[in-house]
């Protein structure tokens, strides 16, 4: 593990970090007023509640940031900020466009609006109480049993919702959730601290094929149980994406954690063999894979990917500028379909942006990890970036065509409150973990009284 | 640790360059496709939202956008929608766009390359695009003559009549009766505009149809002139002396060709003038079978017939001397090809191609519509020039036939279409295509035969209320194609 340079001077660059705000609040801003503009000719009636809404919690979480996590990564922050703003602004367009079609569902910029806020009300939280995150660890187990439960919940006949044939939903009256959204959070946290105590014996070699260690049969017994709950995901609730990712996340922070890329051969030969499976076995798995194939086969059945390919394709290299495209016609036009959304009316450069802005919350989280002092830091720093980028690919890759389209949220930017809590919280995390790498070593001044006694910090 | 987190860096780093890969692929490289293909209603939506440019016909515009204050913000509408129905065709939200508004859709919605400076001009002004207009080279009144000749002729005829310069290939009328009305089928009342759909095409009128080129008929007599075309490029002369008899018989088959009339035409022997004067069918059967069908068809060949892409800036319908994949002619049937019947069938567009050719020297145009495309400004960003297709046959022959063709009007079949003072130069024809059915009743033309501004042809397919007996291309068809000779050489 390598501890930081011998020239690194801890700085807090919170300074540079509200500068980058300011900036992306331009963004997220700009772009609420570019809706106005380009629906009706004007500026929003509402900019100065919405606007100020915005500013307000950006400002907070930055001023919270100075009180609780004054060395943490100074970009990470702002690039949320640009991307949830980008969201609202998006959102608020398409109740225009519902609004216009007479459609009886949202608007959704308000309660989106909420969620942000709520979503920054845990992103405090979490700070406030996770003050090492080292002490997460002691509750791995706890973590373990509360992802299952959660991923549980939605099967649970009076409180789960099948919505779209995927049972995801978990609804209290007016209120519901996915809980799966949080149990991924979860997930990290339980792998992590499983990994850190198992990696030894897991990185003991067995057979060598092709110059790849392959592991040990008898240390299979975790992985399969990966593998099984992943299916069980998919078989249960019908959801393809959180399958795809749970798994996938085990895979990868088992590999980080051993060293040894023979897991994910057998990672990826299980990953095929269930593809393979779910393929045969379930109809819905095979309609996805011929959208994806071939969408024009049936413009009924596809007609949500083709209408999203169309948007893009209207879209073109700049777009059609905000509000004046048709971004409605895509079903899920302010959830699923929100990139097709963005494509369309910023144009491939917008899009292009978007994606370079995802990749820099992956390079932060990775470059925390990679400078995190402990291993079990290290393990959650890349657990959380690397299941973020997952979803990004798998749903944006999904809604643009490159591969077959499965159900995940676009992270910030769509519509759904779940989505936007957790992976506030996911930053929070990401951000106390990046703080306490990069803050000044404790001081250890010689102890006069007991050679024996060590410095122990406790909090 | 760190070693297989850099490598998962670069996984990711692989995950998002696919999905940049990948979005220019469909926004960039994959989008003309996507963007044209017919069920995109936003492409639609866009361009029925932005102001169409017109289309023109002299000064006048045929299709234009009106600002509109339902659900579009501009309304295609057709002022002369009857007379113009088959060059515009429509612009409809359900039912796409058809002819001139199809294929020059580019230049009408502004997305046309020679309209790139303009969007540049609009983007940067964050003005909505506008489209450049379209100018044909239509000539109204011919049109006009084209289109009332045949409307007046009785209640449900129906026809087409085109008029070319034969000097440019420059379309000056192009009618296909019964027309329609595109207005209905732009209609922004999307039920109305089905309505509108339903009724043409159920009507048994087809007025959906172009007659004038979209489709072919047995031009019957009138394609002798590209039979006496093959004649005199093959040794034969205007006064040589061929068969005038009352009918032909062939070797070994029992089938005779027999004269309309059933008489001679005239004399046992007659002279190739005669026989085109007379429209005599022994005689030029009796030419055909000599000259055979490889030299028929490659004079047909050389006045467009067998060219599907005769028309620069319209779809239209392949002419053809035998059906497509037909066995090699026995002699009955080439001579009665080379009377325009068994297998032979033209578009009226492609027998005034016919006319047109001979009157210019020899050397047929290719017809084009458009004679030019102008910005939203007026300016004209391209203007056509005119084209050569086929050179049919030598000049002296071009001379030699008009000479003919002028004492077919004369002395002959095509008396109808003199012009006092003016000579004329014409071939009539009426196709037998079936027994039940009325026969088909031709007329091509062209004048003035001494310096031709104007080649015609007019095909009247079925007159209710005439007479079967009564149907004759010089009686029906000549008037309607005197009054657009006219209406030209007048202007």
């Amino acid at each position: 593990m390598s501890a930081l340079g011998a020239g690194f001077v801890p700085r807090k660059r919170r300074g540079a970090e509200l500068y980058l705000v300011v900036l992306a609040l331009a963004v997220g801003l700009g772009a609420y007023v570019g809706v106005g503009l380009g629906v009706s000719g004007d500026v929003p009636a509402d900019v100065y509640t919405f606007g100020g809404g915005l500013a307000l919690l950006a400002l907070l979480t930055h001023a919270v940031v100075r009180w609780l996590a004054p060395y943490a990564d100074p970009v990470l922050l702002p690039l949320v900020i640009a991307l949830n703003g980008l969201g609202l602004a998006m959102i608020y367009r398409i109740d225009f466009g519902l609004a216009d079609r007479g459609q009886s569902v949202g608007p959704f910029a308000g309660p989106q609006l909420t969620w942000t806020a709520i979503g920054v009300a845990g992103f405090v939280a979490v700070l406030f109480i996770v003050r090492d995150h080292r002490r997460l660890q002691t509750y791995t187990y706890t973590f373990g049993l509360v992802a299952i439960l959660l991923l549980l919940l939605p099967l649970l006949p009076v409180l789960g919702v099948e919505v779209n044939g995927a049972r995801i939903w978990v609804s209290l009256g007016p209120l519901s959730f996915q809980p799966g959204e949080i149990a991924k959070l979860c997930l990290v946290i339980f792998f992590a601290g499983y990994l850190v105590v198992k990696r030894e014996p897991l990185a003991l070699a067995g057979r060598r094929f092709i110059g790849i260690d392959l592991p040990r049969g008898r240390d299979l017994g975790p992985i399969l149980v990966a593998w099984l709950l992943s299916l069980g995901v998919l078989v249960f609730q019908r959801d393809l994406g959180s399958s795809l990712l749970f798994f996938g996340l085990f895979l990868v922070l088992l590999y980080v954690a051993t060293e040894r890329a023979g897991w994910l051969v057998v990672g990826g030969l299980l990953f095929a063999a269930g593809a393979y499976f779910s393929y045969l076995t379930f109809d819905h798995v095979q309609l996805r894979v011929q959208g994806w194939l071939d969408p024009f086969s049936d413009t009924d059945d596809y007609f949500q990917i083709i209408q999203g390919q169309y948007g893009m394709a209207h879209g073109g290299l700049l777009g059609r500028g905000l509000g004046q495209g048709d971004p409605v016609m895509t079903p899920y036009s302010y959830s699923d379909f929100i990139a097709a959304s963005l494509g369309e009316e910023l144009g491939l450069a917008g899009l292009m942006a978007i994606i370079v802005v995802y990749a820099l919350v992956v390079e932060r989280g990775l470059r925390t990890a990679l400078v995190c002092r402990d291993t079990f830091g290290k393990l959650v720093a890349t657990g959380l970036a690397v299941s973020f980028a997952l979803q990004v690919f798998v749903v944006v890759g999904g809604v643009t065509r490159l591969i077959p389209l499965t159900g995940l949220t676009t992270p910030f930017l769509s519509y759904g409150g779940s989505s936007l809590v957790a992976n506030w919280a996911i930053i929070a995390l990401l951000m106390r973990i990046s703080d306490q790498t990069r803050r000044p070593a404790p001081e250890v001044r010689p102890l006069e009284s007991d050679d024996a006694t060590q410095v122990v910090r406790m909090r | 640790m760190n070693r297989p987190i850099r490598i998962m860096a670069i996984g990711c780093l692989v995950m998002f360059l696919a999905l940049m890969v990948n979005a220019n692929y469909v926004q960039f490289l994959n989008a003309d496709e996507l963007n044209a293909r017919n069920d995109n209603r936003r492409v639609l939506n866009a361009e029925f939202s932005r102001e169409r440019g017109p289309i023109l016909v002299a000064n006048d515009s045929v299709a234009r956008s009106d600002p509109s204050d339902d659900e579009f913000e501009y309304q295609r509408t057709y002022t002369q929608p009857e007379l113009y129905a088959h060059l515009t065709g429509y612009y409809s939200y359900i039912y796409g766009a058809r002819d001139l508004e199809q294929s020059e859709n580019g230049v009408l919605s502004g997305s046309d390359p020679r309209l790139f400076v303009n969007r540049v001009i609009d983007l940067v002004g964050s003005e909505q695009p506008t489209g450049g207009s379209v100018l044909l080279t239509i000539d109204p009144r011919a049109q006009r003559a084209a289109y009332e000749g045949l409307t007046n002729l009785a209640g449900n005829t129906t026809g087409a009549a085109v008029a070319l310069d034969p000097n440019t290939g420059e379309i000056l009328a192009m009618v296909s009766v019964p027309g329609y009305d595109p207005n209905r089928l732009a209609s922004h009342d999307l039920d109305e505009a089905e309505k509108a759909w339903q009724n043409l095409n159920d009507d048994p009128g087809q007025p959906l149809r172009d007659r004038s080129r979209e489709e072919i008929y047995p031009p019957g007599s009138t394609f002798k002139l590209v039979t006496a075309a093959a004649a005199l490029s093959n040794g034969y002369e205007p006064d040589t002396m061929v068969n005038g008899s009352a009918a032909l018989t062939f070797k070994g088959i029992s089938y005779t060709l027999r004269n309309q009339s059933g008489d001679s035409c005239g004399a046992e022997r007659i002279t190739l003038t005669q026989a085109l004067a007379v429209s005599c069918n022994v005689a030029f059967g009796d030419i055909g079978r000599d000259l055979g069908e490889a030299a028929l068809r490659d004079q047909a060949d050389a006045f467009g017939f067998g060219d599907s892409d005769v028309i620069r800036d319209l779809p239209a319908a392949v002419s053809q001397f035998t059906a497509p994949d037909a066995d090699p002619l026995d002699e009955p049937q080439t001579s009665l090809s080379a009377i325009g019947q068994f297998d032979v069938a033209a578009s009226p567009l492609q027998m005034a191609m016919v006319a047109a050719g001979i009157a210019n020297n020899g050397t047929v145009m290719r017809p084009y519509v458009v004679s030019e495309v102008r910005g939203p400004d007026l300016d004209v960003l391209e203007a056509t020039s005119p084209e050569r297709l086929h050179e049919a046959v030598s000049s002296d022959v071009a001379a030699e036939l008009t000479q003919m063709m002028e004492t077919v009007v004369t002395d002959g079949t095509a008396g109808s279409a003199a012009i006092p003072g003016v000579p004329v130069a014409a071939k009539t024809g009426t196709a037998q295509s079936s027994a039940e059915r009325k026969p088909y009743a031709w007329f091509v033309s062209f004048a003035p035969a001494d310096n031709p501004q104007v080649a015609v042809a007019v095909f009247v397919q079925d007159a209710t209320g005439v007479a079967r007996t009564d149907v004759s291309g010089g009686g029906l068809a000549g008037p309607i194609a005197k009054a657009m000779m006219e209406s030209v050489i007048s202007r």
